[in-house]
């Protein structure tokens, strides 16, 4: 199953992981998974402002989503993911992966993640003391988007 | 009438995140689009014109300059997306 989210509302990682390890049939013999949360580094970071395109944001991860548990083998794939004002310390992103063995589920969430950053409709700001700042995709971002099209 | 939609840097340039306005029959491309909101804001015109800046049209990023916003009831500008 493929379940996608796009929230304004804060979430609990552990409580998603538990009822995903919960509901997973005899197949699944590996559940892997990776959060992603504001930083504050060291008051640096107020908070982050995740803007999306209404509709059309929760159709491309979706999409997006889709089209990597086709390229892995999976059994369920959960991607969770906060909108609106986002306080340092919260939890921003959550992927988690069910697949038979390991190597799946590793690899479609750290290539969900990659997609994340440079191909989902989001705009992040980040505010600290000196006021707010448009975060945007680095070159490295992109070099470890294109490793999955290759 | 057409909604205009502004993310990310966009949204500061344009000042708000949506607007209504009515499009000339004339502006058929993203091109002409561009250009048609550079002619009556130029400051916002300037940000719009980055090449990093895509365009939906209801929805749909347009692929190049030359594709058509004819009859869109929503257009979008979107600087590099940037999640997770």
């Amino acid at each position: 199953m493929i379940r996608t989210l796009i929230t304004p509302d804060p979430f609990s990682p552990e409580t998603e992981m538990q009822a995903l390890s919960k509901e997973r049939d005899s197949e699944a013999g590996a559940l892997a998974s990776f959060v992603g949360y504001c930083r504050s580094a060291n008051g640096a970071v107020s908070q982050l402002e995740l803007d999306h395109y209404p509709g059309f944001t929760e159709a491309e991860v979706s999409r997006l989503a889709h089209s990597v548990a086709a390229r892995h083998d999976l059994l369920d794939l959960l991607v969770i993911h906060r909108i609106g004002v986002i306080p340092a310390n919260d939890p921003i992103v959550l992927v988690a992966a069910l697949s038979c063995h390991r190597a799946e589920a590793f690899a479609a969430v750290a290539e969900m993640m990659d997609y994340l950053k440079t191909d989902a409709p989001f705009w992040k700001s980040e505010t600290g003391p000196d006021g707010s700042r448009w975060i945007e995709p680095v070159a490295a971002d992109y070099a470890r988007r294109a490793e999955h099209t290759k | 009438m057409t909604k205009l939609l502004f993310f990310g840097r966009t949204r500061d340039a344009a000042g708000c995140g949506e607007m209504d306005c009515e499009i000339p029959a004339a502006i058929e491309s993203v091109a002409d689009l561009r250009a048609w909101i550079a002619s009556r804001d130029p400051a916002l015109g300037a940000v719009l014109a980055a090449r990093d800046i895509r365009v939906a049209a209801d929805q749909c990023i347009c692929v190049n300059e030359g594709a058509s916003i004819r009859g869109a009831s929503e257009i979008a500008f979107m600087p590099p997306l940037s999640g997770g």
